[in-house]
């Protein structure tokens, strides 16, 4: 224990050369720094679009060309059918992954159901783990399984007879869509479900009671007490999937592209990839992403005031 | 968590028939789930220790033939790999604990009303959540920043995480302020009273920050695609993904020139079971750390889900 008299004379040292409130800045400052360079500034790269930027030149030796890009995108009819292609996919498997939001209260409310709780348990663990490979390892388990030499798959509906040549899943333009959906539905179905299950566990024990009493079956308990239960949670993860409606990202279709499927599997994000860094087009691929901002923050607002509506309090 | 009530509630005045036949297919439904979710790392599993000639042919379905396990020897010899596996641990260690610390630190800060603007600071952070100016910007800044090519392209992008900053921020916000003002006393310093105080108290919230964000270092490939030509910077990842696909097209050659491609997959460079054997050394961390941390992993969720 320090005497008082050492209290009064370390305080008299350590006098301090800043007022509170800019030390504390200070101490903040160098973290600030860092999300300046690495979120906002990026910002400024957005004059890009209004170049023919060439990689490897600076700048101010490539032409400026004002809207072109943009222009571009609603005039040039090659550029038309891409966009429309493109964006046909892009929503194309965002609203399959909408369909997607309505299987996961599905599968809590079903779940829950399950009374056995070290098997609800054992169920709910294991069908999580998916949710934490990487689309990587998710395509490679998914080539280890349907790859036509000697993925199970195609051994196994040979040898069933239900085919008699192997069928390639993987590097088909068939179902692409459906089997995208399929994929994210296996990675991330139980880890949804997870909110779901929170959401059932945090309702009012005494409402089941009081059905039951009611002579309310198990049906009748789910149809007017879990289901309008969840369904603000419901609603609040709804609205943030149709902000993200065309924010796919692109890890899963990029590792899943092929040249046979590239035409159906093509979204938005992995498009802006394949056109800039991958075909050399900075200025055209900056001004798509741009674009892709400017939606998407419209969606977000809109979703935002969706909710405010339905709820009363904004998600954010 | 559901798992918590007990009892759950339960049909009433014992079971009918339509009942016991629900209950069975649900438990079933749920069985047969699971299994989708966790047999093909078994299957890859066992393909990896069993023989490879049976493994090419796609036999290996239920358990191990021929148990050896010359393959991880074999795959210890691939080039490149061991370097990249350092790369993805260190990446994993170094980024995580420098966000982590990140997260910690400006979350404790962001509470401090003192501070000078502290809302529009917080603010100036938590937006850009909501914002993204796009992949080409922010390859040509990496390139301007020399992260290219470069191992601090792996680190320093990812150090601030908003979303962790809530999270600790909303933390920080329930511990009660007498704890802190205790140390007031002593006139410690803002820095002595985040490392003796709040960051201990801290750590139930950092321990699923932490979790997260190692699985996400482990786990990332964009900025390899993105930033890294120089093979001795390829992460695991990165890696995997090259294999695949090189036996892919390797596959599809051999079949398109006729050659009896069961055969000559097990002689070439990347036979199956190499491949599966380098998913199963990508995949182990996660699998061997899941079940210790899962519960972490659920926390995060829920801790997010009220704030979000």
């Amino acid at each position: 224990m320090k005497s008082v008299k050492d209290i009064r004379t370390s305080r008299a040292e350590r006098r301090p050369l800043l007022p509170e409130k800019y030390q504390l800045f200070t101490m903040l400052l160098p973290f600030l720094l860092l999300v300046f360079v690495f979120s906002y500034l990026p910002l400024y790269g957005w004059r890009y679009a209004f170049y023919a930027y060439r990689p490897g030149f600076p700048l101010e030796k490539c032409e400026y060309v004002g809207w072109y890009w943009f222009e571009s995108i609603f005039s040039n009819s090659y550029q038309v059918a891409e966009i429309t292609r493109v964006m046909g996919n892009t929503l194309a498997i965002s609203g399959l992954g909408l369909l997607l939001n309505c299987v996961a209260p599905a599968f809590a409310i079903l779940l829950n159901e399950i009374h056995h709780s070290a098997y609800r348990k054992t169920v709910q663990v294991l069908t999580t783990l998916p949710n934490f490979i990487s689309w990587v390892l998710v395509y490679a388990v998914a080539f280890s399984m349907f790859n036509v030499n000697n993925g199970f798959i195609n051994q196994f509906m040979m040898t069933v007879g239900w085919v008699t040549q192997p069928v390639n899943v993987l590097a088909s333009n068939k179902h692409v869509w459906l089997t995208m959906t399929l994929w994210s539905a296996w990675k991330s179905l139980g880890w949804s479900a997870i909110l779901y299950l929170a959401a059932i566990a945090g309702l009012d024990q005494e409402l089941y009671e009081a059905a039951r009493v009611d002579g309310a079956n198990r049906f009748q308990q789910i149809l007017h007490i879990t289901i309008p239960g969840i369904s603000p949670t419901f609603l609040v993860l709804l609205v943030m999937s149709i902000a993200n409606l065309i924010n796919n990202g692109m890890d899963q279709y990029y590792v899943f592209q092929n040249a046979m499927n590239k035409s159906s599997i093509e979204v938005l994000d992995l498009y802006v990839y394949n056109i800039s860094l991958g075909g050399g087009n900075f200025s055209f691929g900056t001004a798509v992403s741009m674009l892709k901002s400017v939606v998407s923050l419209t969606l977000l607002l809109i979703a935002n005031g969706a909710a405010k509506m339905i709820r009363g309090t904004s998600i954010f | 968590m559901a798992k918590e009530k007990e009892p759950a509630p339960r049909g009433i005045g014992g079971r009918s028939a339509s009942a016991r036949i629900f209950d069975c297919v649900n438990y079933l439904f749920f069985g047969l789930f699971t299994l989708l979710c966790v047999y093909p790392f078994y299957y890859i599993f066992i393909n990896t220790i069993s023989d490879n000639t049976l493994t090419a042919r796609g036999q290996v379905l239920f358990y191990p033939m021929g148990v050896h396990l010359s393959n991880y020897v074999q795959v210890m010899k691939i080039q490149g790999l061991g370097e990249a596996t350092l790369i993805s641990l260190g990446r994993t260690v170094i980024g995580t604990v420098l966000s982590v610390f990140a997260s910690a630190f400006v979350g404790y800060l962001v509470t401090k009303d003192k501070m000078w603007h502290r809302k529009i600071w917080y603010r100036f952070i938590v937006a850009t959540m909501y914002f993204n100016a796009g992949i080409i910007p922010w390859y040509i800044l990496m390139m301007n920043l020399h992260l290219t090519n470069n191992f601090l392209g792996y680190i320093i992008p990812g150090i601030m995480s908003p979303f962790n900053i809530i999270l600790v921020k909303t933390y920080v916000e329930s511990i009660p302020s007498a704890l802190e003002e205790s140390a007031q006393i002593d006139s410690a310093g803002y820095w002595v009273r985040f490392t003796r105080i709040i960051f201990p108290l801290c750590l139930p919230i950092l321990a699923t920050v932490t979790v997260f964000t190692a699985v996400g270092q482990w786990n990332a490939f964009q900025d390899t695609l993105f930033l890294m030509t120089d093979r001795r910077l390829y992460t695991l990842q990165f890696l995997l993904y090259r294999y695949i696909n090189e036996s892919n097209a390797l596959a599809t050659v051999l079949k398109n020139t006729g050659g009896n491609v069961n055969i000559n997959l097990s002689l070439v460079q990347t036979p199956t079971s190499v491949r599966m054997t380098v998913t199963m050394i990508v995949v182990a961390p996660i699998l061997l750390v899941y079940p210790f941390f899962q519960r972490y992993f659920v926390g995060g969720i829920m801790i997010g889900a009220v704030k979000g």
